[in-house]
């Protein structure tokens, strides 16, 4: 295992940064009330678009609650939504990709249709009438947007899956006498664990843009989690020019996790399944 | 190639009526049903106004019933009623399409226009400086989400020029140059991320290409690197570009829900998010079929055109 993170280091340092990044996020979310200076849900009528300053480090908003404390706050919504939803998506999309590639047939032949036409919906608006649908709470932005993953990732398993079924070792498993679900589970599924680990990691970049897309337009995580894109909410957008660091910093937030886990995620990729292109 | 044509036509029937049952049954599994919800926001419940409206809604008919009255209604163009304005659903997105329509266009006109040129550039001068770039801007695409970009040019452009875009659409033909800008500048918002997935598209297609055997003739016989890239390569190479163009087309759309927000543009975009911020539900179903529509034609062009493009696919 460390000797392959070694590996990886070596070769892709790009990658490796982004990882590092991933991680200092993930660090300062578990950390959260230490890492703050302020309670994030504070309001203080008294300090109302403060700008950036060595008491409030990133200002302060129109309910003069601190940026800063609230960023590293959010950073906990977004990053737990972010990979709840990859792991979500992986592991359903994994074992549909599984049962529909390795059974094959009539299987198969509903899995795919369905598949196909959850995917034709753009990402965004699938989440959106899931949200209208389930009304906004964390749990339904996690469902709204693991669910259009599921075939992106299953399509993905499928075809490694079809592959692998027709390789020498998994007939001399069934020579061996072994059953159908321990081939499944004993020999194929750990070689689609590389395409899978690739697929969720692309996916963790889309979850955190779709929840604040999602928190943006007011059907996302409810207060009183304090969410970055919730942070970006229409509203934000009115005092941008008295203070623009209500809106520069939280989208700043945004991009750097979602640039890290895209850096992170496209090294894996060529690390660990070359042949995968997206 | 009638054959085919009827097949993929075939194919994108089944497909719409697949994505209509999602919609359908999607919007069915709200909690209480959605009379409920409706007076859930007034605050109290009239119970002859309910059993009216459910009977409006067909809502006490059987499940499939409802659906096939749906169904029929959509055909015969009858997208019902909206009980924010109490008017047809129709007549409030009519006047909105030219608006979403052209904002599309736009955006797709700016991915191309960056995408495109950067990732030949990219590829040609495969792992310089020049390609480092290139790629970072690509990425860069990839991760910011588009309705911040929106607002931070709206910043810029106010604190360098002291110009407020205008809150209120203006017609083309009132004043052109107004209108571009008033579009141009969400269409950059929404086409950066797709100019990013068609810069990587491109990029590693030409690559692939420029390995092959006839690029290398074609260098052997002495023509210009430039000659090469663009005749020889670039042609070839545009297959998987116009596939991630056309599936581009369809995430557009939801680039396009956050951005007309933003910008305050009338669009079809935005009205799909006030029909769901005022639990709508008639119009959201409408609206989501219709986005279904366009992105099954959007697709089903893409795969007329491949079949176009490459002479190896054969109409069968």
């Amino acid at each position: 295992m460390s000797a392959g993170i070694r590996r990886f280091a070596e070769r892709y340092p790009v990658g490796m940064a982004g990882g590092a990044i991933m991680l200092l996020v993930v660090l300062a979310a578990v950390l959260a009330g230490v890492v703050s200076t302020h309670d994030p849900t504070r309001t203080d009528a008294a300090h109302t678009f403060v700008p950036p300053n060595a008491q409030f480090w990133l200002g302060t908003d129109h309910l003069g609650r601190d940026i800063y404390s609230r960023i590293i706050h959010g950073a906990r919504v977004s990053l737990a939504v972010g990979i709840a939803c990859s792991l979500i998506g992986g592991v359903a999309g994994g074992a549909v990709g599984l049962v529909s590639g390795y059974v094959g047939g009539r299987a198969d032949t509903v899995i795919q249709p369905t598949l196909d036409i959850m995917q034709g919906f753009p990402l965004l608006v699938l989440a959106l009438v899931m949200t209208a649908a389930l009304g906004p709470s964390i749990e339904t932005v996690v469902v709204a947007i693991s669910v259009p993953f599921i075939p992106r990732i299953a399509r993905v398993v499928r075809a490694s899956v079809l592959s692998i079924r027709e390789t020498s070792y998994v007939e001399a498993a069934r020579a061996l006498g072994a059953n159908h679900i321990r081939v499944a589970l004993r020999h194929i599924l750990p070689n689609t664990v590389a395409p899978l680990i690739v697929m969720s990691t692309a996916q963790l970049g889309s979850a955190i843009l779709v929840e604040a897309s999602l928190s943006f337009l007011g059907l996302g995580v409810p207060e009183p989690y304090p969410s970055w894109g919730r942070m970006l909410s229409v509203s934000a957008a009115e005092f941008a020019q008295r203070a623009p660091w209500v809106v520069i910093f939280p989208g700043l937030a945004i991009s750097l996790v979602v640039f890290a886990s895209n850096l992170l995620g496209d090294s894996l990729r060529d690390f660990l399944d070359p042949r995968l292109r997206l | 190639m009638w054959a085919f044509l009827a097949r993929r036509l075939g194919l994108a029937a089944v497909t719409l009526v697949g994505m209509s049952i999602v919609i359908f049954v999607l919007l069915r599994l709200a909690p209480g049903n959605i009379v409920d919800l409706l007076f859930q926001s007034a605050g109290y419940v009239d119970p002859v106004e309910k059993q009216h409206i459910m009977h409006d809604l067909s809502l006490d008919r059987p499940v499939p019933v409802q659906y096939a009255q749906w169904v029929g209604q959509l055909l015969h163009g009858n997208l019902g009623l909206s009980y924010r304005y109490g008017l047809p659903a129709w007549q409030i997105i009519r006047p909105r399409i030219p608006v979403t329509v052209e904002l599309a266009i736009m955006s797709i006109a700016v991915a191309i226009a960056l995408g495109l040129p950067t990732g030949v550039a990219s590829a040609a001068r495969q792992n310089t400086p020049v390609d480092y770039g290139f790629r970072m801007f690509s990425l860069a695409g990839l991760s910011m989400p588009a309705f911040w970009l929106g607002m931070l040019i709206i910043l810029v452009l106010v604190r360098a020029f002291g110009w407020i875009p205008s809150m209120l659409y203006i017609s083309a033909r009132v004043d052109l140059r107004a209108h571009l800008l008033q579009f141009g500048l969400p269409a950059l918002a929404v086409g950066y991320r797709s100019a990013a997935l068609i810069n990587r598209m491109t990029r590693s297609s030409m690559l692939e290409v420029l390995r092959e055997d006839y690029v290398r003739t074609a260098r052997a016989k002495g023509l210009a690197g430039r000659a090469v890239i663009y005749r020889h390569a670039l042609q070839n190479a545009l297959l998987p570009v116009v596939t991630v163009i056309g599936t581009e087309f369809a995430f557009l759309i939801g680039g396009l829900v956050v951005t007309e927000t933003v910008f305050n543009l009338p669009g079809v975009a935005r009205y799909l998010v006030e029909a769901i911020l005022w639990r709508d539900y008639p119009v959201v179903q409408n609206l989501v079929m219709f986005i279904a529509i366009i992105v099954v034609l959007a697709n089903l062009a893409v795969d007329l055109l491949y079949a176009r493009l490459d002479p190896r696919i054969r109409y069968t």
